[in-house]
Parts: structure tokens; C-alpha cells; sequence
């Protein structure tokens, strides 16, 4: 995703194979020459608080060739300032790790980021990178929280320990930032094991590159096979080996003050037990429907799209295009038609979604620097297994009620190929975005609770139905949860606006697109003629099968545009009840939008693309048939 | 597997218990993880093969939760299953 121009300036440095040569970090096009600063540490513990704070709004983020895991660098007086993905070590377990080893490999310094509350943890990473013979500097972060939980750090130990510089940090404030680059400008290799050294002595005939070396001896097989020689069968052991040297520097460095259930712990369990987890979650996600559904979806929402999109940007549009272009042209359509992509795709991106996302993603921010997010992980692990996933697929779940499209991206975090496949149908047949759902909510609630049971339990009978046939046939297993618990915490501010900003940012640049794409599409169908003979070719399934009025047809297409437009183009009709339930029903199950068919299709390819569109237009079809039916006989 | 589970079970003379089989606030001891890779991965948690650990809390058909110092992980219960420990 980063053209430009490739580092000639590094290529002196690679002698014989080693990763920097050929693994993809040279696809990545930093800057020749310039110094590799490189932040590395486990999930959560603030790197990209500490990236952004460092960098500054001037980042560049690439996608690595292979994978899906996107790597940001920016500048810092001029060293390029590389973050990796969280791994708790370093080995090609997952993509994450894949990247993350490749980095690190080709890195001049590391800062390494820990989670000063989780030493015994995090210094597992801490031990490995300094045994990779690499300059390293330790940024213990969150310091602030050491008082508040109870314990006491004996830092001037760690670094006589480690021997490398530690520097106590807090992000979001600033604090110790400077002090951690300066350290990192003159950093150095730590205290590693002695008889590792002698290990990577000896495997100097192979590789001179004691990162590489390490990597060997632990038994990767990526690093390996670069330098023709077979992986070593060690791993256990040395990981064994450096989990008592932590153990031992956790205990010589880390002291408790205070001990024992406190008020977090309990509320903690209360989350993830079911007879208190549920009422919690029903009420937190009360309190999301009030932010989201009610004040951003139609109050923010109302400001931003109507009055200032359709009010100002979009008569400012055709105003200058109608100067110079024939209205009746194609071109013309295709610009600032109905679908046109300067007019409604704009103000669709910029007046429905973008506060549509900032508001999703700081619901989800919160509910992540709380700690909350992952007991909701556990909360649903149960019910998730029954569908072919873990607790973790909770996340895609949640961000797919803000928008489809950006969940799908999301599914890259679940653990295995099949887990994403069933999430993406899942997401794509069940899960309403929340540019349908104000409509809905608003034609469903004047049936009364009955029609708004129906039709939440039809939706969800659906989403489950389909989730047990898919986990049932599809071949493989799944992955098992298996997460850290951080402890809870109030989340902090500036912790939250910075990861809305940065993922609301993320999300616009890689989805955004799509909806452009997805609008020429619909515009040259429509120009075809093609968008007018689906609807008649659908027009008698919906009055024969569902027995909707024929103009519902019309509404389904436009579905496939827009969510809000499709739900929106079923208000004006005259319908009974039961036609209002089927047709939400079969609305809400049908094929995503055309951004979503776009993602999809570039994350999980082309066949299982066509499968999901397929499946999907036919499930909608069929289910709001068997509705409708089923409607008649009790009426 | 089933060889580990034969000779879990004829060393403690019958029971093997697994991480799904322990109780709230019992303690217990790591005997033993089938996956290579899962083990690597628990190791760097610090749950090591002979570690010690506590249980949290366990949900119902659900996943299990334990402790160690002041860290907590939650294993999905399929996943716990496969793990055996010993008191």
C-alpha cells in the first residue's frame, strides 16, 4: 500500500542470506540509511500511545506483504520509528509473530515496552530480545499504576540485572518519553545467558547474526531455512530456562505492599460470571444504544449528513460540476447522480459514518483500557464455541453493529483461517450495521414488543442456526481461548481519545475506498440498466414468496448500495405488520453492502466471496419466506 | 495424548485430573500440556510444566480462569480439558 522508492542505501549491509535481505521489511520503503528505532512489547501494554507520542501525527502505515497485519513507521529526528504488532515473544506462532520477528531482526534498537504492573510476564520478551544480542532500552510503562496496585519496583536493581537502560513511563502523559530516546540513543546489548553465548558461538559457521542465531537454536523454521541449516530442537529448553531467570529477577526486583481481594477483583469476577456478567453487559450495552443509537445515530448524525452534507457540500458540488459537464452525461452520473462518488459516497463517509465510527470506536476503546473487553471474552466464550468460535469474536461482533465493514477487516485478529471464514458469513448474513438500525428501530418499534421480539429473535435464530451448521461441516478446528486478564481499571482519557483517533483514522484510509469502488460499481450498473433488470427479475419473488408489495423489490437493491437507504426505501410503503416484520427480516439478512462485498472478497478471495453473497441473498430470501408463511398461519 | 493420559493415569493410581476438573480457589500444579505450541506459549505466560497456579473461577461449560501472582488467564474449557495437573 506504500509506493515509493526502494532503500538502496541498506543493501551494504546484507552479507550472505539473512532477513533483511529477503524478508518483506525491505517491501516497507524506509528511508535509506536512517537509524531503525524499532518499539516492541506484549498486547496492550500502550505501544502505540507511546509510538503516536513520539512520532507525532506524521505516520506512514504499510501493509505487510503476506499477511494482513499492517506495520506504522514515522520519523523522529531522523531515525525511523518502527512499531510491531503485541507478541508475548518472539517466534512465528501467528502473523503477528511473523512480522514482528522480521522487524526485529533488521532492527538497530529496541525499545522495549513492558507493562510495569505484569513484569512477571512481560519480562519474558525483555529477556528474549537482550539474548538476541540486540541494543535494547526497557520503557516500564504504566509506572503510575506501580502506587496504585500495591507495588514497589526496585528499578535501579532491574537495570544491573537486565544491564541495559529502564525507564519508568507514562504514555498518555508524556512522562519519561524523552528519557526513553534519549536512552535509546546510546543504547547497548544487555546480560545474557552464558551458556546461550557459547551455543551462538558455536553456530558461527552458519550465520555470524547472533539475533538470527538465537532464532535457530529456539528451532524457526522461516530463519532457518535462509541459512540452509535445520531448525534446533531446544526450544522448551531454553524457554524454560529463561522463565526461571525472570522468575528470579521478579523476585530479587518486585515488591507487594498491599495483597488480597479488593473491590476491582470482585467487580472483575462479577463480569465474567453469567447470573451477574449478563445484567452488566445488558446494562453497559443499554448505555451504548442511548450514545450511539440514539445521540450519534440520529441527533450527530442528523447535523452532519443532513444539514451540512446534503445542505451545503453536496448543492456546492453539482453546482460547480453542472458548469462544465452535461447533466444528462454519463460522467455526470457517475459523479453526482444517485450514487455519484462525489456527492452521496462523500457524504455518506463523512455525514453517516465517520461519526457513526468515532462513536463505535470509543465505545470499544473504553470497554478495551478498562479491561472490560476481554471478561466480555469470557462472558460469551461459551456461546461463541457453539458457533465454530472463541470469546475473542466477540470484538468483530461489536464493531459490526457500528458498521460491516470494518468488523470484516477486524476479523484478521481471530485465530485461524476457518474462525474468520465463519465470523465474515456470520457478520455478513446477521449482523446489522447501525446505518440500518436507526431505521429499523424506528418501524419496528410502533409494532409493539411482540414485533421487536420477533424480529431480534429471528435475527438471532438465524445468526445461531447458521453458526451451528457452518461449525458442524466446515473442516478443521477452531482455536481456543486462551487471553490475559488485565486488571480493571478507570480508562483514561487521553489513553482512549488517542485509540479512537488512531483506529478511526486506520479505518477510513483502508475502508474508505471501498465505498468509492462499491459507488462506481452501483453507478455503472445503474447506467446498464443492469441495477433496473435485477429489480425486475426480483420483483416476483417478493410478492409471490415473501407477499410484500412489489416497490419492496426496489428497496432490497438498494441494499446492496446503502444500508440505511435500502431499510429506508421499505418506511415509505404501506405495509400490515407481518409484512413490515418480514421485510426487515429479509433486509436485514440480505447480502451486505457493496463495501463489505469488497472487503470480503480481498480478505477471503474470490470463490468464498461469491459463496457468502450467494448465501446470503438466498438465506434472506428463504428465511423471510418461512417467515411471511409462518406469519400467515397464526394470523 | 492418550499415551500422556495413560501414564497420568497409572502414576496417580487412576484420576486424571485435568484444569477442567478443578474448583475455585484450589491450587494446584501444572502436569502437563498436549500442544507443542500452546506450551511454548504458556511457558512465556509462565505456566510451565511443574508451575504453580491457583483457580480463579470457573464459568459453567465455559472457560476456566487462573491465577498466578498477580497475573489471571482464562483457558477456553476445551482447551482446559487437554491440560492435566496435579495438587
Amino acid at each position: 500500500m506504500h509506493g515509493g522508492r526502494s532503500p538502496a542505501g541498506r543493501k551494504e549491509t546484507c552479507q550472505g542470506a539473512t532477513a533483511h535481505c529477503h524478508g518483506a521489511i525491505n517491501a516497507m520503503n524506509l528511508p535509506a540509511g536512517a537509524k531503525r528505532i524499532v518499539l516492541v512489547g506484549n498486547p496492550n501494554v500502550g505501544k502505540s500511545v507511546v509510538f503516536n507520542r513520539i512520532t507525532g501525527a506524521y505516520v506512514d502505515v504499510s501493509n505487510y506483504p503476506g499477511t494482513t497485519i499492517e506495520v506504522s513507521h514515522g520519523g523522529y529526528n531522523g531515525s525511523v520509528i518502527i512499531d510491531t504488532p503485541g507478541i508475548y515473544g518472539v517466534s512465528s506462532f501467528n502473523d503477528e509473530e511473523r512480522v514482528a520477528r522480521d522487524v526485529i531482526l533488521d532492527a538497530d534498537v529496541i525499545i522495549n515496552i513492558v507493562d510495569t504492573v505484569h513484569l512477571e510476564r512481560d519480562l519474558f520478551l525483555t529477556l528474549q530480545l537482550i539474548d538476541m544480542g540486540k541494543p535494547v532500552v526497557v520503557a516500564l510503562n504504566m509506572y503510575d499504576e506501580v502506587r496504585v496496585q500495591g507495588l514497589e519496583i526496585d528499578v535501579g536493581g532491574l537495570e544491573q540485572l537486565l544491564g541495559v537502560r529502564v525507564v519508568p513511563t507514562v504514555a498518555p502523559t508524556g512522562e519519561g518519553i524523552d528519557d526513553i530516546l534519549q536512552a535509546a540513543e546510546s543504547a547497548g546489548t544487555g546480560n545474557r545467558s552464558l551458556s546461550l553465548v557459547r551455543d551462538l558461538r558455536d553456530l558461527s559457521s552458519v550465520t555470524d547474526n547472533e539475533a538470527e542465531g538465537l532464532m535457530i537454536l529456539e528451532g524457526d523454521e522461516y530463519v532457518s531455512g535462509l541459512h540452509n541449516t535445520r531448525p534446533g530442537g531446544r526450544r522448551e529448553e531454553i524457554y524454560l530456562d529463561r522463565r526461571q531467570r525472570v522468575n528470579a529477577i521478579v523476585d530479587q526486583i518486585l515488591g507487594e505492599t498491599d495483597h488480597g481481594a479488593s473491590l476491582k477483583v470482585r467487580v472483575g469476577r462479577w463480569m465474567v460470571r453469567p447470573l451477574t456478567g449478563i445484567p452488566i453487559l445488558a446494562a453497559i450495552l443499554y448505555a451504548v444504544y442511548q450514545v450511539i443509537g440514539v445521540f450519534v445515530a440520529q441527533t450527530v448524525v442528523g447535523v452532519t449528513e443532513e444539514t451540512l452534507m446534503q445542505g451545503y457540500y453536496e448543492p456546492f458540488v453539482r453546482g460547480i460540476l453542472e458548469g462544465f459537464i452535461d447533466p444528462g452525461s454519463w460522467i455526470y452520473t457517475v459523479l453526482a447522480g444517485e450514487f455519484g462518488v462525489a456527492t452521496m459516497t462523500v457524504t455518506y463517509l463523512i455525514g453517516l459514518l465517520l461519526p457513526l465510527i468515532i462513536g463505535f470506536y470509543l465505545v470499544l476503546s473504553l470497554m478495551e483500557d478498562s479491561g472490560y473487553l476481554p471478561r466480555l471474552a469470557v462472558l460469551v466464550d461459551r456461546t461463541m464455541t457453539g458457533v465454530g468460535l472463541n470469546g475473542r469474536a466477540v470484538i468483530p461482533m461489536i464493531l459490526g453493529l457500528g458498521c460491516v465493514t470494518m468488523a470484516t477487516v477486524t476479523t484478521r485478529l481471530l485465530g485461524n483461517k476457518r474462525e474468520k471464514i465463519i465470523m465474515t458469513f456470520l457478520l455478513a448474513l446477521a449482523i446489522p450495521c447501525s446505518a440500518q438500525l436507526g431505521v429499523i428501530t424506528a418501524m419496528v418499534a410502533p409494532l409493539g414488543a411482540t414485533y421487536l421480539l420477533l424480529y431480534a429473535g429471528v435475527i438471532l435464530g438465524a445468526f445461531g442456526a447458521i453458526g451451528l451448521l457452518l461449525n458442524r461441516f466446515m473442516p478443521g478446528e477452531s482455536t481456543d481461548l486462551f487471553i490475559d486478564l488485565p486488571p480493571l481499571r478507570l480508562p483514561r482519557l487521553n489513553n482512549v481519545v488517542m485509540k479512537t483517533w488512531t483506529k478511526t483514522k486506520l479505518f477510513m484510509l483502508e475502508a474508505g475506498p471501498y465505498f468509492f469502488y462499491g459507488a462506481l460499481i452501483i453507478s455503472a450498473a445503474q447506467i446498464t440498466g443492469l441495477l433496473s433488470s435485477v429489480q425486475d427479475w426480483v420483483a416476483p419473488l417478493t410478492v409471490g414468496w415473501l407477499g410484500l408489495p412489489r416497490e419492496a423489490a426496489t428497496a432490497f437493491i438498494m441494499g446492496i448500495v446503502r444500508r440505511d437507504f435500502g431499510a429506508a426505501g421499505l418506511y415509505g410503503l404501506s405495509m400490515t405488520s407481518a409484512q413490515t416484520l418480514v421485510s426487515l427480516v429479509t433486509i436485514t439478512l440480505f447480502v451486505p453492502c457493496v463495501a463489505s462485498v469488497m472487503v470480503i472478497w480481498k480478505e477471503r478471495g474470490t470463490r468464498m466471496g461469491m459463496m457468502i453473497w450467494l448465501g446470503t441473498f438466498a438465506l434472506a430470501f428463504i428465511i423471510g419466506g418461512l417467515v411471511s408463511r409462518a406469519m400467515a398461519l397464526v394470523m | 495424548m492418550i499415551f500422556n493420559y495413560t501414564v497420568q493415569w497409572l502414576i496417580c493410581g487412576g484420576a486424571v485430573v485435568t484444569l477442567a476438573d478443578v474448583k475455585k480457589g484450589q491450587k494446584f500444579v501444572i502436569a502437563s500440556i498436549p500442544d507443542n505450541q500452546i506450551r511454548a506459549q504458556a511457558i512465556r505466560f509462565g505456566l510451565n510444566e511443574g508451575a504453580e497456579a491457583e483457580c480463579a473461577e470457573t464459568i459453567a461449560s465455559g472457560p476456566v480462569i487462573i491465577k498466578r501472582g498477580r497475573q489471571e488467564i482464562a483457558i477456553g474449557r476445551r482447551l482446559a480439558m487437554a491440560i492435566t495437573v496435579k495438587s
